[in-house]
């Protein structure tokens, strides 16, 4: 279970570029509870990821996930637990090394075998070709290629295989499939439906796109200023549409929606 | 060509080569696998040399090689300490370090600029006592040295801890994102590769029988030229092993063009700006290639443009 309690983030504080990214923010999410999160630009939801995975340090408040106070560790100490994926495919991978090389990595490092010298055996390889052939884009049979020379898609579906190689107890996915063409973006969905619910995994989704902020997942947070405005599940979830949901911004931030990307997908829908 | 080259000239080259080979793969690690370049290797291939010396003179040959290695992993870890752990910049920690050097290398020396270990016992008198010929046994000694370094390099990229350095150098925001720890790997990654340079300062030393405070001047140019040759050879695409062995390769290429520079009667002095040339234009070559290709393509395109005008006149 993740648990954020009040907390609050500034950068630059003091300065004339002051910006108060995330304010007294609290959030509980349940085991295998899989929650989307939409909001406008500079509404604080990659800040709030990146308070979680522990690129910098919050300036009040407390984060802890299944009872481990991860507030002041460092964020290659929370990697083990936390997956964390960007808009950007290029960022989950290293270019010059080949498949399995980065399949090792993510493998070695957290699974029960780290050791600093252990080395990838005949039975690992075989455990990510498995794990290749479940992607089904034909990467098992090309695990010694460079991951440099693979396309967007296949690299974030490489990036999503690694951060859930050993289950982690939280999956952050930021935009993950924002920067594909329509068909990948689709396919990168379906492998990160399939593989949360298979492990149960709890997972908080940003995405752009109101529709599938409704359908995915069971619960739909909106952030508006560094705040949560609007946290809806269950009944009061399955009864809304895309058109009430934005209303309901409109009220909870007292501000239309801002986003030139949110609103022209959800014309697209509509229409 | 008998002539040209005394097989004399060829052996020292081959010999020279191998031992330079050991600073190229230091640079291999730090510059092309980090994507650090750590400029306190001239310092250290000095420090190396020294320590080596001194305990050379007292005796010691071989404790002399694992003592400078050991001189390189301190020299070494404080480069990485200043980057990782205090925020100075990588070049200018490796500028730092390689100041500081002078005066620990001339400590060492007991502060006098040379040594001279004449006459005393080193690992090349030593292998000689065991093969007899004592050209043959140099060059099997520095062969067997350079093949267990490469191959030691080649097995530890292999590991977690070496696919973790390389991951580093290869993709920062990967790693951000995983659960390695960039300042212990490249604080690993640092101390490897100037181990490798003391090394090489060592071997140079016995091999002299001489160790002088300015030996080291320049050496991260001329690492750098051999390192380059080597990944011309390698090609973009190469795995580790083949890189690496050809990073011993462009070494001692690099040595031969030096021999060829020496008998067409190329003053030494001329080389240090030979190095810095080759160095200076294979990092520009891709930026160049660019440039030429887009010259081409800007005249092609006005070409086609004024014949496209030509023609529209007459059509008029």
């Amino acid at each position: 279970m993740l648990e954020v309690s009040h907390i609050s983030k500034t950068f630059n504080a003091g300065t004339v570029n002051e910006k108060k990214a995330i304010q007294d923010l609290s959030l509980t999410l349940a085991d295998g509870e899989f929650a989307t999160i939409v909001g406008s630009n500079g509404a604080g939801k990659s800040t709030l990821f990146n308070a979680i995975a522990g690129t910098f340090f919050v300036d009040s408040g407390l984060i802890t996930l299944d009872g481990v106070d991860l507030t002041f560790l460092p964020n290659h100490k929370r990697s083990s637990r936390i997956g964390h994926l960007f808009q950007d495919p290029l960022k989950g991978t290293a270019p010059h090394m080949t498949i399995e090389e980065n399949l090792a990595v993510a493998y070695l490092r957290t699974s029960h075998k780290h050791t600093l010298f252990g080395r990838v055996n005949r039975k690992d390889r075989e455990f990510f070709r498995e794990k290749l052939r479940a992607l089904d884009m034909g990467l098992e049979d090309r695990m010694k290629t460079p991951v440099g020379l693979l396309s967007g898609g296949q690299r974030q579906a490489l990036t999503l295989l690694m951060a859930t190689m050993v289950t982690p107890q939280l999956l952050l996915l930021d935009e993950h499939t924002a920067a594909l063409d329509p068909v990948t973006a689709d396919k990168v969905l379906e492998l990160t439906k399939s593989i949360v619910s298979e492990r149960n995994i709890s997972c908080l989704m940003i995405t752009h796109n109101m529709s599938q902020a409704l359908e995915l997942g069971t619960r739909t947070i909106m952030m508006d200023g560094g705040r949560i405005v609007l946290d809806i599940s269950g009944q009061e979830r399955a009864g809304m549409t895309v058109p009430q949901l934005l209303d309901q911004f409109a009220a909870k931030a007292g501000q239309k929606l801002d986003n030139d990307r949110i609103l022209l997908s959800t014309m697209e829908e509509l229409e | 060509m008998a002539d040209f080259f005394s097989l004399n000239v060829l052996q020292t080259a081959l010999e020279v080569g191998l031992i330079y080979a050991l600073v190229a793969m230091a640079l291999f690690v730090s510059f092309s696998i980090l994507n650090i370049a750590d400029l306190s290797t001239d310092g250290c291939f000095t420090l190396g040399c020294a320590v080596g010396a001194m305990l050379t003179i007292a005796g010691h040959p071989i404790l002399a090689i694992f003592a400078a290695m050991a001189a390189g992993i301190c020299s070494g870890y404080v480069t990485a300490f200043l980057q990782t752990r205090l925020g100075v910049e990588s070049i200018l920690a490796g500028i730092i370090v390689n100041t500081g050097l002078y005066t620990i290398n001339l400590g060492v020396m007991g502060f006098s600029s040379n040594v001279s270990i004449f006459g005393c016992d080193t690992v090349f008198t030593l292998t000689r006592s065991l093969l007899g010929d004592s050209s043959v046994s140099r060059i099997v000694l520095l062969a067997v040295i350079a093949l267990i370094v490469c191959v030691a390099l080649i097995r530890f990229f292999g590991t977690t801890l070496g696919l973790s350095i390389r991951a580093t150098g290869d993709s920062p925001d990967m790693v951000s994102a995983s659960s390695i720890n960039p300042k212990f790997t490249i604080t690993v990654g640092l101390c490897l590769a100037n181990a490798l340079t003391a090394l090489a300062g060592c071997l140079i030393g016995q091999y002299n029988k001489t160790c002088d405070i300015n030996l080291g001047t320049g050496m991260v140019t001329i690492a750098l030229a051999s390192l380059i040759i080597g990944e011309v050879f390698a090609g973009k695409k190469g795995s580790i092993p083949r890189r690496v062995f050809c990073v011993v390769l462009g070494s001692i290429v690099y040595r031969f063009i030096i021999a060829i520079a020496l008998r067409l009667n190329v003053s030494t002095e001329y080389f240090k700006l030979v190095s810095a040339v080759i160095v200076a234009v294979a990092i520009a070559a891709p930026k160049l290639k660019e440039r030429v290709k887009l010259e081409k393509a800007k005249s092609a395109a006005r070409r086609a443009h004024q014949l496209q005008q030509k023609g529209g006149s007459a059509d008029a």
